[in-house]
């Protein structure tokens, strides 16, 4: 076994899992020591995986099923921070709805672990199997406030739906399998003529599977319940960080195995993008609660970021790349800012509930301001670059229609999240929140406004950072 | 390196604003921040003269370039000033402190925030007129819409919302197109770099849809006919300051935009779409003025004969003559005077009465005679009365168009009679007349800043009107070269 080095990471979260698991069985009240715990080993991952992997060429181990490269160290870390960061800043919440139990990291933990498999996966029963360990954490992580019949509801609807796209999923790698021979994802590359219209079925189910995991148009419907239901720490953790694993797979699986056939796939991805940036602006004009909302505007913004994917060129997977990156920070902020909207012990998700929040909490409403004009992407923020680059690689490519009714959709966006800034500044004040955060909470929030505000100031950094990424 | 002279002109409104953030905003401290704040444009503003004297007259070429890389092998951060943008960065750092010191009466609530955005518009605006690449002229003139939006929003009036969501989405809706149109520029030439543009000329197969997308943009932050609608809500809603910023320099940014991207770009295009530009205007000044005739609101009143102001602009501009575009400029730089003059006009009687209904007043010329005087000054300066900037501006306009096409000259013409029948009917209903209104006894005439204020506005505008001499030596060149290079282009393709 050469290069096992390479699976370190991996290796010892799933190591990591399994002691704490059985130290929280057996010690009686040690949730805070799991949390503290759970930080700590998503911290020594993220550094394990900087350390091994990130100056790795591009190696294959495992029988080439699995694959080490700059991309999947850096999504890995990506995945490792964000996590690191929803864990630590959900645990007032947690308290707050007397949830804060030793399954939350874990699960957490073990959905990360799954999410790391997949986005190193070169094989499509690793690719299976890493989906299936993250969806089931997270089919749980959805009920985990189990007293309320929202959350209940969310996980089974979740579970129910996210099954089905699992079965389709299935069914195309088994279709793939089938007309090939093989699973991995190098050796089917040469395995099959571009007559084989079947393959193409294979794949158009593998894309339904994964559009479904990224809550993608038409398959979204999902997301806006699931979302709402699920305690506001968690929908924090399903805007963001599947996302990145599943966006990492959409990569590897149409542009390793099946570039040659982009003819047949890049239509299909085409209209998705078009569909989740238009359908998501649209349906979120009417939304009354801020987690529904967010539902939305996140099925938009990977709208943006399948734009990016269907170049068919680096620069396209770059820009998605990027403009994922900068989301996170972006919902990571807006997540921050929501979980502030406390009073008495209680928590506020209605838009109405920010109502003239500018007169009692200035500071607050201000980094709403920046991160909600940066999601509407109006430059000088960090969130007009990560379009700006989406568009730059689709108008290379002389997608000119994509890139037109994508940035019309963005002035439909910005409509709403106008709204919200209407709601802050133009209008009477309520009551006011409490004001006794965590200090994580406030340094999350403080950290994601200030990336946004001056990442123009150094927008070579992420660039550079991007640019390594080399899959074509 | 020199000294980065421009640069700090961006950036020095921005160091203000940050400086204001952090200080604590009480009913206490309001004239301290009030004071920060005009130190800051102030200081901004002898920058900006200094600039102008160091300015070299002689040369079409860009001055005071800096350039330094921004997004490595994409982007370079590069800024300069020719003859036709350095009077717009004057007119900028010239009317902001107007604009701070007339807050006064008319921000009751939040002064510390309203200040922090009239700075950080300050930099958008100059950072749109001095930027010689088009992704960093694109930043600047997009973010310009968030401190503007909430300009209106906070600080407008009872229908400031609709106002404030029109006039940004209306903005957005025209700059996305040419944001596509940037980055295809980027596609087909490989640069950004506006002084490598000029060189390298677009291929003219691409330059009809180009210029229409950046139109797009321009029309309605112009605003020309169909989507000037924005304008006189935008107006009417935002506080006095807030229109005075709107009517002197944002719309100049579209005036700017024309000349430097549509004909300094797409010379081929300009040619083609030059009827198209002319009947808009046309439209423009005839309608839109007939319109500002019927209206009973002063604001929309003036954001109207802006429109109509503004349409002289695009019309000379398109003239693609010497004279037609120093006349634009002049008009530009005289508008930006006069309507942020006749702005606070209006502001001054709007604090003291609470109305802005023209029927309202009447017969005030005795019980405030210092406003009347400075009232009539900038009324008579829109309606282009020799001896005022607004008559240097559209004479040139004029004549050039004549040269061009008589009949849209004709047109034009009758467009200035118009504008002078509701200029002084205006100032005959507002001034003169039977007091009916016994309220109005009480008014108070003008204070000491507010005659500061207006005579500030009011002497450039005389002076310029008998003397434009300094305005036209300054862009003489630049306009001189931007029209070879038109002609150059246009034949070479």
């Amino acid at each position: 076994m050469n290069n096992i080095e390479l699976v370190f990471p991996e290796i010892f979260l799933a190591l990591s899992i399994m002691f704490l698991l059985i130290l929280g069985v057996f010690k009686k009240e040690s949730s805070k020591i799991i949390q503290n715990a759970s930080l700590l080993v998503l911290l020594i991952t993220a550094v394990i995986t900087f350390n091994e992997t990130i100056s790795v060429d591009q190696t294959v181990i495992f029988n080439s099923s699995i694959i080490i490269d700059y991309l999947s160290s850096f999504m890995k870390i990506i995945t490792l921070l964000a996590a690191f960061i929803v864990l630590i800043i959900s645990s007032n919440y947690l308290r707050t709805f007397k949830i804060f139990k030793i399954e939350y990291p874990i699960l957490i933990l073990s959905s990360v672990l799954g999410m790391m498999i997949m986005i190193s996966s070169n094989d499509l029963i690793v690719f299976y199997m890493g989906l299936e360990l993250q969806s089931l954490a997270l089919y749980v992580l959805a009920t985990f406030n189990r007293d309320q019949i929202k959350s209940s509801e969310a996980g089974l609807k979740y579970f129910v739906l996210s099954a089905l796209s699992s079965g389709l999923l299935l069914y195309g790698c088994s279709l793939i399998y089938g007309f090939t021979g093989t699973t991995n994802f190098n050796l089917i590359a040469g395995q099959f003529d571009n007559s084989d219209y079947a393959l193409t079925f294979g794949i158009v189910f593998v894309l339904v599977g994964l559009a479904f995991k990224i809550s993608a148009v038409p398959f979204h419907m999902w997301a806006p319940d699931v979302y709402e239901g699920s305690p506001t720490s968690v929908t924090l953790f399903f805007t963001m960080v599947p996302k990145i694993a599943a966006l990492t797979v959409f990569i590897r699986f149409l542009y390793v195995p099946f570039l040659e056939l982009i003819d047949q796939w890049q239509l299909i991805l085409v209209f998705i993008s078009i569909a989740s940036m238009l359908f998501g602006a649209i349906a979120a004009i009417g939304q009354k609660n801020l987690k529904r909302l967010i539902a939305y505007s996140s099925i938009s913004h990977i709208g943006y970021a399948l734009a990016g994917l269907a170049t068919g060129s680096n620069d396209g997977i770059q820009s998605s790349v990027l403009y994922i990156t900068i989301y996170i920070v972006m919902n990571l902020g807006f997540f921050s800012c929501l979980l502030m909207m406390k009073r008495n012990n209680v928590y506020y998700e209605k838009i109405d509930d920010l109502s003239g929040l500018s007169k009692n909490h200035p500071l607050l409403s201000l980094s709403l301001l920046i991160i909600l004009f940066s999601l509407a992407g109006i430059p000088p923020l960090a969130g007009f670059f990560a379009k700006f680059y989406i568009f730059k690689s689709v108008i290379e490519q002389s997608m000119y229609f994509l890139a037109i009714v994508g940035l019309l959709s963005t002035v439909v966006a910005a409509f709403y999240y106008l709204r919200i800034i209407k709601i802050m500044y133009f209008d009477e004040e309520k009551e006011s929140y409490d004001k006794d955060h965590s200090l994580w909470l406030k340094f999350s929030l403080a950290a994601s406004t200030l990336i946004i505000l001056i990442y123009f100031i150094f927008p070579s950094q992420l660039v550079d950072a991007v640019s390594k990424i080399n899959i074509i | 390196m020199n000294f980065p002279i421009l640069s700090s002109l961006i950036l020095l409104p921005s160091i203000g604003a940050l400086f204001l953030f952090f200080t604590k905003s009480s009913n206490d401290n309001k004239i301290t921040v009030k004071y920060v704040a005009l130190f800051t444009s102030l200081v901004n503003f002898f920058l900006s003269v200094y600039l102008w004297f160091l300015f070299d007259q002689n040369t079409s070429a860009f001055q005071f370039v800096e350039d330094r890389i921004w997004i490595e092998g994409f982007i370079n951060y590069k800024v300069g000033v020719d003859g036709i943008s350095i009077l717009f960065i004057i007119l900028t750092t010239f009317i902001t402190p107007l604009c701070i010191i007339s807050v006064n009466n008319s921000i009751k609530s939040r002064l510390n925030e309203f200040l922090i955005a009239i700075l950080i518009m300050e930099t958008f605006m100059i950072g749109v007129f001095c930027s010689l690449d088009l992704v960093i002229f694109y930043l600047f003139f997009e973010a310009g819409l968030i401190p503007m939006f909430l300009i209106i929003g906070i600080w407008g009036g009872t229908r400031r919302v609709y106002s404030a969501f029109k006039f940004f989405l209306f903005t957005l809706l025209g700059s996305v197109l040419m944001l596509v149109a940037i980055i295809s520029i980027y596609w087909i030439t490989g640069t950004t770099d506006f002084i490598k543009l000029y060189e390298l000329g677009i291929d003219a197969k691409f330059q009809n849809l180009l210029w229409l997308a950046f139109f797009s943009s321009f029309a309605v932050k112009t605003p020309m006919w169909p989507v000037h609608t924005w304008l006189p809500d935008a107006h009417v809603e935002a506080p006095t300051a807030g229109s005075v910023l709107l009517a002197a320099i944002l719309l100049k940014m579209a005036g700017y935009g024309f000349i430097r991207f549509s004909l300094g770009l797409f010379p081929v295009a300009s040619e083609i779409f030059t009827p198209l530009i002319y009947t808009l205007s046309v439209i423009a000044i005839i309608f839109t003025s007939l319109i500002a005739l019927m209206q009973e609101d002063m604001k929309k009143l003036i954001a109207y004969s802006s429109v109509a102001h503004m349409g002289f602009v695009t019309l000379g501009i398109f003239t693609i003559q010497q004279q037609g575009i120093e006349g634009s400029i002049i008009q530009m730089i005289s508008h930006g005077l006069v309507s942020a003059a006749l702005f606070l006009c209006v502001g001054v009687v709007y604090d003291r009465m609470h109305s802005r209904l023209i029927n309202t007043y009447g017969g005030i010329v005795t019980i405030v005679p210092k406003y009347a005087v400075l009232f009539m000054i900038f009324t008579l300066s829109a309606l282009g009365l020799p001896g005022t900037s607004g008559f240097v501006g559209e004479f040139l306009i004029l004549m050039a168009a004549f040269k061009d096409n008589f009949l849209v000259a004709v047109l034009a013409s009758l467009g200035v009679i118009i504008g002078a029948a509701y200029m002084l009917w205006l100032y005959k209903r507002v001034i003169f007349g039977k007091l009916v209104n016994s309220d109005l006894k009480k008014m108070l005439d003008l204070n000491r800043s507010e005659i500061f204020t207006l005579a500030c506005l009011a002497a450039p505008t005389l002076y310029f009107g008998f003397y434009p001499d300094p305005l036209i030596n300054t862009i003489e060149v630049s306009i001189t070269d931007l029209i070879d290079k038109y002609n150059y282009n246009l034949v070479k393709k």
